[in-house]
């Protein structure tokens, strides 16, 4: 259900208010908002425990009679910059003064008590400003026209005489002036017979605008709050140790190594961990759990190992798929073809590994549950409470802070499960945090996949037809969204179907491989993986027929302007063709990606010892539009930084079942010596539809960094991590 | 019971002596900027200055800094004014910004340090792990810092 304009059409008497008790308000330490001389402000907390406030126009906007203005928030704040975004695109509308504009999160409960006024409320999939746009514009606009309207009764005199500016309506002709705050009482009883249209992105004044993150100032000082910063008084604190092997059940464990030991409340055995509960701090609970030794029964998945899903998964390219896309004849195309070119490439399990590790908050009482936690999705973590918990939604409370990293792990809300459960064995407060090894292992994780290419060409060596076979798992299987099984679910093809290149005969299939590891959406789902596979089979192609893959590139995207817009602006910004030393290669690649477009050129030197240093990245991106191009060109950086984490080191390894690699000494991050140095140029093209800004960076990095070492080495790496092929010798 | 001085107030922690001084800090202390990330001294999310040199608070038992003067991020500067964190702003370095405390308490030190220094120093030293990839407003901000504090 996509959210609408509707919301702000609605008087709120029109509804029956909750009273609200404020128990729920126990985080301490809440610091007052700093504010600068000409920009909004946000606090170091960045959610309400009252989520009414005086003076409201509605559920997102309230006006105090000093003019400062409320604005709501229905989305999650983990670094991408969208809590400053979207307030932004409200100011637009609202035609307010950014200056007195404060932002906090709107309440996933108030949103189930009024029939969903605040819409989809999930940050993932880079929607948090490309679907709300239309939403908050109308929020914005309608909120506008209602206080236009109540200046314009005040002052007997057509509306349309009238303007607003600046937190201030003007009648025209005579020059009054209402502020803002005398207007909003009046403003929240007008009912508009008909909603305005929203401005087109050429009508903006305010934007787009650089402007940093009004959530800056309080992650310098260590003031904002994270989840895992809540502290509720009485509180305990909980490590659990879930079965490492998914699926699996705790068939025993030996509590009476722990009888004798202070400070412990408990330990809590649940279907699948077991936990041990500490009076005064994680420390001691991590403690004494360690000292546990559980047994689990794992069933057959205790025998998994990725060699083996390996070969599977490779067999399998062979099986019945399904059709993605399907362009001309391809069988056709390739019969009788003198020469064919087949490629596998596989991509392995990657853990998400937000830096804050996943944890949750909960205050469970008879008729009341308080959750703090970082979710980027505050409304289904309100309905996971509600279920594991049995009250009802409205009796369910989610404060939600900001999030130490998402990447699309925080929104399965099974950290809030657990501790529910584990709070109903104790009958406290209870803070439930996961070890960084339980983090890795407990991850929900970016498929294993693996894809078979095949391709002619003319006699110009341009290709003529190619088949794409992807084996990959369902992460809608594990997301619980239905999908019917003769079609090819998108995520598992994004990247291939997507592409861009006029290749007449071209087709992509799907053969889903499901196991017993849950699967889920991570940074540029199935782009992430995807792309590194055709991007690098590409360049193999150019490589076959002698061309250079930036021009082959340019003919197979003809006609496209956008297209070719960013692949010119990268190879021309990365010096594309400029001589470089014995050793060092260029690689390009390209992608369309949440509605974005996204080349980069990376420049790579591979070392004669086999090290792989990135020495640079030049990232020419194109969102279609951008409220804020400061926090869109950070995230391209972050983008890149995140995509070579994966390609260079990135793998979890299945042994047993479970995922072998537990903490940052053996699932390797890349740190600042390793960072390249990152060039971005943004180049919107404009036109109806918004592109995301989170994640169309991530795809094109890996296929751009591995193109750039056969560039260098003639080594062709067809399957991730890079790590895992030894280049000695070869530069 | 162990006595320390921390962000310039005496404390008296009665706990186990092998609880590192993470936990100290953030559950029994309740200064919770001091960031959670690993637990093993890989990521640098706790670092704190203990006697002047960042340490990662998640390795160092509490038994052994009996008398040790301990300033957190939450002690730096009284009203966020230390350059390193100006230089954070100016820059506009986090995005989620969870390791920015150990980032810029161990930039704090390597400054001390290393008054003028170059890139390579910066890559040999600051080896704290940041997930958003804000490495490169971050090699900014400590040279922007470096500059504000020879003036």
């Amino acid at each position: 259900m996509r959210g609408t304009g509707v919301a702000s059409t609605v008087n709120r008497r029109d509804f029956i208010l909750t009273a609200v008790s404020v128990a729920g308000g126990l985080m301490i330490g809440i610091g007052a908002a700093p504010r600068g001389a000409d920009a909004a402000a946000i606090s170091t907390q960045p959610w309400n425990d009252n989520d009414h406030a005086p003076h409201e126009i509605d559920a997102w906007i309230a006006i105090d009679p000093d003019d400062s203005v409320l604005i709501r928030y229905q989305r999650s704040e983990m670094g991408q910059g969208s809590m400053t975004a979207l307030p932004m695109m409200i100011t637009e509308e609202l035609q307010c003064d950014w200056s007195k504009v404060r932002i906090e999160y709107a309440s996933s409960n108030r949103s189930v008590r009024e029939h969903r006024v605040y819409g989809n409320m999930y940050s993932h999939g880079s929607m948090s400003v490309r679907e709300s746009q239309k939403m908050v514009q109308q929020v914005g606009a309608s909120a506008r026209e209602r206080i236009i309207a109540a200046a314009a009764a005040r002052w007997h005199v057509p509306a349309s005489e009238c303007a607003a500016a600046q937190s201030v309506v003007t009648h025209r002709s005579s020059g009054r002036t209402l502020r803002y705050g005398e207007l909003a009482a009046e403003a929240a009883k007008i009912k508009l017979a008909k909603e305005p249209a929203i401005k087109t992105p050429a009508q903006f004044t305010f934007l787009p605008r650089r402007m940093p993150r009004l959530d800056l100032v309080h992650k310098t000082d260590g003031s904002a709050k994270f989840g895992i910063d809540a502290q509720v008084p009485g509180m305990v604190f909980a490590s659990i140790n879930a079965c490492p092997v998914r699926g699996g059940k705790l068939k025993s464990v030996d509590e009476s190594v722990l009888s004798g030991v202070p400070g412990i409340v408990g330990v809590v055995k649940l279907k699948d961990a077991v936990a041990v509960v500490a009076t005064d701090s994680f420390w001691r609970a991590k403690r004494a759990l360690s000292r546990l030794q559980p047994e689990w029964d794992v069933g057959t998945a205790g025998s998994v190992n990725s060699e083996q899903l390996s070969k599977e998964f490779r067999a399998a390219l062979t099986d019945r798929m399904v059709v993605a896309r399907n362009d001309g004849n391809v069988d056709k195309a390739m019969s009788g073809a003198p020469k064919t070119l087949e490629a596998i490439y596989e991509t392995p399990y990657l853990s998400h590994s937000p830096l804050e590790p996943l944890n949750a908050t909960v205050n469970l009482q008879p008729d009341r549950l308080d959750v703090w936690v970082g979710t980027q999705d505050a409304e289904a973590a309100l309905g996971a409470a509600a279920s594991a918990s049995g009250l009802k939604p409205e009796q369910v409370y989610i404060h939600n802070a900001f999030l130490g990293g998402g990447f699309g792990r925080r929104d399965a809300s099974d950290e809030i499960v657990q501790a529910i459960a584990i709070a109903k064995v104790v009958d406290r407060p209870v803070k439930m945090i996961w070890t960084r090894e339980e983090d890795t292992r407990q991850d929900r994780f970016r498929p294993h996949a693996v894809v078979g290419f095949k391709a002619v060409t003319g006699s110009d060596g341009m290709p003529t037809a190619w088949s794409m076979r992807v084996v990959t798992s369902s992460i809608f299987k594990w997301y619980g969204i239905p999908f019917p099984p003769d079609k090819a679910e998108p995520p598992a093809v994004d990247g291939l179907d997507s592409n861009g290149y006029n290749v007449p005969n071209t087709r992509v299939e799907l053969h889903v491989r499901n196991t017993h590891l849950p699967v889920w959406f991570y940074r540029a789902p199935g782009g992430n993986q995807n792309v590194f596979a055709i991007e690098s089979f590409l360049d193999e192609v150019a490589s076959a027929s002698g061309s250079d893959p930036y021009h082959m590139r340019r003919k197979l995207l003809e006609g496209k302007p956008d297209w070719l817009k960013v692949l010119d602006t990268a190879a021309e910004k990365g010096d594309w063709g400029k001589p470089l030393p014995k050793g060092s290669g260029r690689g390009i690649a390209i992608c369309n990606f949440t509605d974005s477009l996204c080349a980069q050129v990376a420049e790579v030197t591979v070392k004669p010892n086999g090290d792989v240093k990135v020495n640079r990245v030049t990232v020419a991106l194109d969102t279609r539009h951008m409220v804020n191009p400061q926090t869109v060109a950070e995230q391209a950086e972050g983008a890149v930084i995140f995509g070579l984490s994966a390609a260079l080191y990135g793998k979890i390894t299945i042994k047993d079942g479970a995922a072998v690699q537990g903490n940052f000494d053996t699932f390797r991050m890349v740190r600042l010596a390793e960072a390249p140095r990152i060039d971005v140029h943004l180049v919107p093209s404009g036109g109806d539809v918004w592109g995301g800004a989170g994640e169309p960076a991530v795809p094109p990095l890996a296929p751009a960094v591995t193109n750039a070492i056969f560039a260098a080495t003639g080594k062709r790496i067809r399957t991730l991590p890079i790590v895992d092929t030894d280049l000695s010798g070869l530069a | 019971m162990i006595t320390i001085e921390v962000n310039g107030a005496s404390r008296q922690i009665n706990i186990e002596p092998d609880t590192p001084l993470l936990w100290v800090l953030r559950d029994v202390i309740g200064l919770t900027g001091t960031k959670f990330g690993c637990g093993i001294a890989q990521c640098g999310a706790c670092t704190v200055h203990v006697n002047g040199t960042a340490m990662r608070s998640c390795s160092v038992p509490i038994g052994s800094l009996n008398g040790a003067k301990i300033v957190t991020i939450e002690g730096l500067s009284p009203d966020n004014n230390h350059p390193v964190q100006r230089a954070w702003i100016a820059e506009g370095v986090p995005q989620c910004g969870y390791c920015q405390s150990g980032q810029i308490m161990a930039v704090v030190t390597f400054l001390k340090k290393y008054s003028k220094p170059t890139d390579a120093d910066i890559d040999a030293n600051i080896t704290n792990i940041c997930r958003c990839g804000t490495y490169e407003p971050l090699r900014r901000a400590i040279h922007r810092a470096a500059d504000m504090m020879k003036t």
